[in-house]
């Protein structure tokens, strides 16, 4: 298990897709809108060493109460630019597609969080700052402090993508049972 | 026959519909929990070991907190058990939608229920033909709900199939989770219908989701053990468990017809039942 602390360097290189990793320090929230304006008005935060979270979560009186990930494959046509700009981790559920495998080879990691998990994932943190707040609550970039939230790395920094290889083993486990 | 049109009563209506929402969308059913903590405690992955442990926590959690187990509530699906003297009227109809409606804001939910072509959201859950609402007549008065979301519901399947390949109904359940793969949240719980006609079988696969999933008859059983020879697990990643349980439910049909429908159900299988008294 490694312990991984905001901004992330280059120990993330060293990661294997398939290691359990918690992530502390602070993470912004972007979806489907905040990925437009994003590469339209330039990223509202210091991107070097940044991680970005795939999630729109239910804020209520400042405080976080629900903050799930959402399907990171939305994501895919936004991601090459803030890679591109230095941001070293993207978290969120399903994966995304090859095209951020090779982005992301000898520069980043993709993160899993596990889908559902919305009352876990609130649990461990506490909400510092919004930006973009009139894109709405689902869709503004909100800045979060996270304690340990429990990781798994699923494209790493080497071209491994742990998403592919399972569903490749269970095309060929399928094809087995004909 | 009572009034069914009595305030107090339809008033008791909207609020079981609350409780029952209630309910579902915060304590996940002990059938379902106990089958992920047996998935958590068998599961040889460490990965998917992690996944499973991650699911478990957030269960008790939101327990724990009375928040709602996942940040997508889904969209009302009613099942309606009237007795002989609960006719099934627009008012009946209407204090269910109320009850969606208040429940929206009191629990809270998300707001998912759009128009499906101008995608404009009424922001409180109902809408045209929305609760959906299923009716079955019995001997006393129930409103059961089953909160569904998109991730599972977008990858469900129906497939008019061959009657003479006596395979084709196994073949077809194991490929609809291939296909879905990670997307649907799993481990799945799949509600499979089979029989009836193109409409009625949808029904049958939704409301195989109802039953309990503690038993699987010999051929519930088989589908799942092919499923999880898969090995895609929870979430796609990797490992023992991609399905906790295969519900099957039948109908007759056209003997020139094979209907099957599947409908995945992520591992957040919510529903809940409250009793309504009649006066």
């Amino acid at each position: 298990m490694t312990d991984l602390w905001t901004p992330l360097g280059d120990e993330v290189l060293d990661l294997r897709a398939g290691d359990l990793v918690t992530l502390s320090g602070t993470v912004y929230t972007a979806r489907d809108e905040a990925h437009l304006w994003m590469v339209r008005k330039g990223i509202p935060f210091n991107p070097e060493g940044a991680a970005v979270y795939h999630c729109g979560p239910i804020v209520h009186r400042g405080h976080i109460i629900a903050a799930g990930p959402t399907t990171s494959a939305r994501m895919n046509a936004f991601t090459p630019f803030l890679i591109d700009r230095g941001i070293r981790a993207l978290i969120g559920k399903g994966g995304m597609d090859d095209n951020i495998r090779l982005k992301l080879l000898n520069r980043g990691v993709y993160l899993a969080f596990t889908g559902g998990c919305a009352a876990l994932a609130a649990s461990k943190m506490t909400l510092t700052g919004v930006i973009w707040e009139d894109l709405g609550m689902a869709e503004a970039i909100w800045v979060i402090d996270v304690d340990h939230l429990p990781l798994v790395v699923g494209i790493d920094a080497h071209g491994n993508d742990l998403f592919a290889i399972v569903q490749q083993a269970a095309r060929r486990a399928y094809e087995a049972q004909e | 026959m009572h009034d069914p049109r009595n305030p107090q009563f339809l008033l008791a209506v909207a609020q079981a519909t609350i409780r029952a929402l209630r309910e579902a969308e915060i304590n996940l059913p002990n059938d379902v929990t106990e089958a992920l903590e047996t998935a958590r405690n068998r599961e040889t992955n460490p990965v998917a070991r992690r996944e499973l442990t991650n699911i478990c926590e957030n269960i008790a959690l939101a327990r724990k907190m009375g928040i709602p187990i996942c940040q997508d509530t889904g969209v009302p699906v009613c099942y309606l058990t009237l007795p002989p003297t609960v006719p099934y009227t627009d008012a009946l109809i209407q204090a269910i939608t109320d009850g969606v409606r208040i429940a929206t804001t009191t629990i809270p939910l998300r707001p998912n229920v759009v128009d499906p072509c101008s995608r404009k959201n009424s922001g409180t859950n109902t809408g045209h033909l929305m609760p959906y609402i299923h009716v079955k007549p019995g001997d006393h008065f129930s409103i059961t709900v089953l909160p569904k979301g998109a991730g599972a519901e977008n990858v469900s399947r129906i497939g008019m199939l061959l009657p003479s390949d006596r395979d084709a109904i196994g073949r077809f359940v194991v490929e609809t989770v291939l296909i879905a793969g990670g997307r649907p949240c799993p481990p799945v719980i799949l509600g499979v219908g089979i029989g009836s006609t193109f409409d009625g079988v949808a029904a049958l696969a939704k409301e195989a989701l109802l039953d309990s999933i503690d038993h699987m008859d010999s051929f519930e059983q088989n589908l799942c053990d092919r499923i999880n020879l898969l090995k895609i697990g929870p979430m796609g990643l990797g490992g023992d468990t991609t399905a906790l349980a295969v519900k099957v439910k039948k109908a007759d049909c056209h003997t020139a017809s094979l209907p099957v429908a599947v409908n995945v159900q992520c591992w957040a299988s919510r529903r809940a039942t409250v009793g309504i008294g009649v006066p």
